[in-house]
């Protein structure tokens, strides 16, 4: 079941990704909404953080071409905020947080240019708008992992973009944590701006999103989450996965809240 | 005079390579340094046989672009043939230093080079070999302009270069997404390595070029978590490793080049136990008063 939506900002035009000559995505069309918040759910391996990086031009495509705001990337890069994952980089890197949030203006300074101090402003608002403003000098090793998340988050929104792709922002975050970027994220949502969040945790995708992208290699369903949302679909999404299968059952008839990682704040 | 010479070749060699180190262990790369000081070999070698001559502008750009082939090649290896990092480095360098001392075995009639030179440098001869103008000026060591010409280099494109560096370096992706060529500053980085290592390997060789590319760099590393400072004290302490290092050399009547690293390698170990970030002692002795504090909090607790 895939929905095409009427204001697409996102169109996904049967990308194909290949690696090592294995398929990791076949044949994803997709029309995407603007202003809706927007989930990329799947079992693992299923390609959703692939899904992501081909938008983002950072796999190569084997097939296929994305549009976004109706133009190629390199045109509109500026109006995109990408956040990759959190283990993706090394936190011990000698660095505070600001100078992290500041490298999200660094894609509008251009070449050679400065950060100037209008930036740093832009960079400890955004700070702020996660609560972090508090720990700006602090070196980024020294936070804990739902701490890091918000940096990453508060660097993209030192952007200033208009579409965000975001790579599970809520890896290894606490409860706490996870409901504040929600909220953030939400907010963002309502003042226009598209948000897509690659998420794993089925029970709080239903309260979380309000457009959902089913995806395991082949693209399950996209759409309204009422529509979307429904045991066949997520049955087809992680079947083949049987102990999977049977905990997608479970999940959507009570409500099971799984341990998370502490947060040492 | 000779002493002044020395010490300022030594501290251009250690600062530039002291810069450029800072990005290196930072990506995870010190050993891509290693290989490419070796692998330059064969460029050096093959810049003598084309031009004739040991003058060095040639010299630097034969080996520059093997230095960048080098590079290419690991990536290479790693990217297409699934192979580790690690194995990919020990395989280019080897190869291409081994074809390095074919040639120089094979040319040893025509090639005015010998191992011991290219392996661990002389930079007690850099005074000794003048540029001397036409008419007869004398302009001091050659050696000092070639490497001031690269420190000046360097230090534009570190400066010039600077925030695509430090993103490239710290978040490749995030930098990619915003449009930042990876490979681009990949290859100017390996660039700049291999222009320095080439410059450097003169008077310092190439198995010593390795302990200034890496040494001074690890040891800012561990004393400050600002890398403005650790750049800034990465090229102090390469300053200091030249003073010293000579001053060691002559009282031990030694190699100035081993000298140096020495130098370096005592400062890595005074930072690995004393520093303040991650010293060994000092996280022991914190450990130990820490406990200490339990045990009083915990005494007053009990009364």
């Amino acid at each position: 079941m895939t929905k095409k939506a009427d204001n697409d900002i996102i169109e996904v035009h049967d990308v194909t990704v290949t690696y090592n000559k294995k398929p990791v995505l076949w044949g994803i069309d997709l029309h995407l909404p603007k202003g809706a918040l927007i989930g990329v759910i799947g079992p693992n391996g299923a390609g959703k953080s692939t899904l992501i990086k081909s938008i983002m031009g950072l796999v190569p495509l084997s097939s296929g071409a994305v549009k976004l705001f109706n133009q190629p990337l390199e045109k509109v890069r500026k109006k995109v905020s990408y956040v990759p994952q959190r283990e993706s980089v090394d936190w011990d890197f000698p660095a505070s947080a600001l100078d992290v949030v500041l490298m999200g203006r660094f894609g509008k300074l251009g070449l050679f240019k400065r950060p100037r101090k209008a930036d740093k402003e832009v960079a400890m608002n955004s700070l702020r708008k996660v609560g972090m403003e508090g720990f700006a000098h602090r070196q980024i090793s020294q936070l804990s992992g739902g701490q890091q998340q918000r940096v990453f988050l508060a660097r993209a929104l030192a952007q200033e973009a208009e579409l965000y792709f975001m790579d599970e922002p809520f890896a290894g975050v606490d409860a706490a944590t996870e409901k504040a970027i929600i909220a953030l994220l939400r907010e963002m949502s309502d003042k226009g701006k598209t948000v897509v969040v690659v998420h794993h945790d089925l029970q709080t995708a239903q309260s979380y999103f309000d457009w959902v992208v089913l995806l395991n290699m082949r693209l399950i369903a996209s759409g309204p989450i009422e529509e979307t949302f429904k045991p066949e679909l997520l049955q087809q999404t992680y079947g083949g996965k049987l102990t999977l299968l049977a905990e997608v059952g479970e999940l959507l008839q009570k409500e099971e809240f799984p341990s998370r990682e502490k947060d040492n704040e | 005079m000779n002493a002044f010479w020395i010490i300022l070749t030594g501290s251009l060699v250690a600062v530039t390579c002291g810069l450029l180190g800072c990005y290196l262990i930072l990506r995870k790369m010190a050993m891509v340094g290693d290989a490419i000081s070796h692998a330059v070999l064969p460029g050096i070698v093959l810049a003598f046989l084309f031009t004739g001559s040991r003058d060095s502008v040639p010299m630097l750009i034969g080996a520059g672009a093997i230095g960048v082939f080098t590079t290419f090649l690991i990536e290479f290896f790693h990217r297409r043939g699934g192979l580790q990092t690690d194995a990919s480095i020990g395989v280019t360098f080897t190869w291409l230093f081994a074809l390095g001392i074919i040639l120089i075995s094979v040319f040893a009639g025509k090639v005015d080079l010998d191992q011991d030179c290219v392996l661990y440098g002389e930079i007690a001869y850099v005074p000794i070999d003048l540029w001397i103008t036409k008419s007869g000026f004398i302009m001091g060591p050659q050696a000092v302009y070639i490497l001031s010409l690269v420190f000046i280099l360097v230090l534009s494109f570190i400066l010039f270069g600077y925030k695509e560096l430090y993103l490239t370096t710290f978040d490749p992706a995030f930098a990619a997404a915003i449009g930042i060529s990876t490979s681009l500053w990949h290859y100017m980085l390996m660039g700049a390595v291999s222009l320095t290592t080439v410059a450097s390997f003169e008077s310092v060789g190439a198995i010593l070029v390795v302990a200034l590319l890496i040494a001074n760099p690890a040891t800012a590393y561990l004393l400050t978590e600002n890398f403005k400072k650790m750049l800034s004290l990465s090229a102090l302490l390469g300053v200091f490793t030249s003073i010293l290092g000579y001053f060691l050399a002559t009282l031990i009547d030694g190699s100035i080049a081993g000298a140096m690293s020495t130098v370096a390698g005592i400062f890595f170990l005074l930072a690995f136990l004393f520093s303040p970030k991650e010293g060994v002692i000092y996280k022991s002795f914190l450990k130990r008063s820490n406990i200490k504090l339990a045990k009083t909090q915990m005494v007053k607790n009990e009364k």
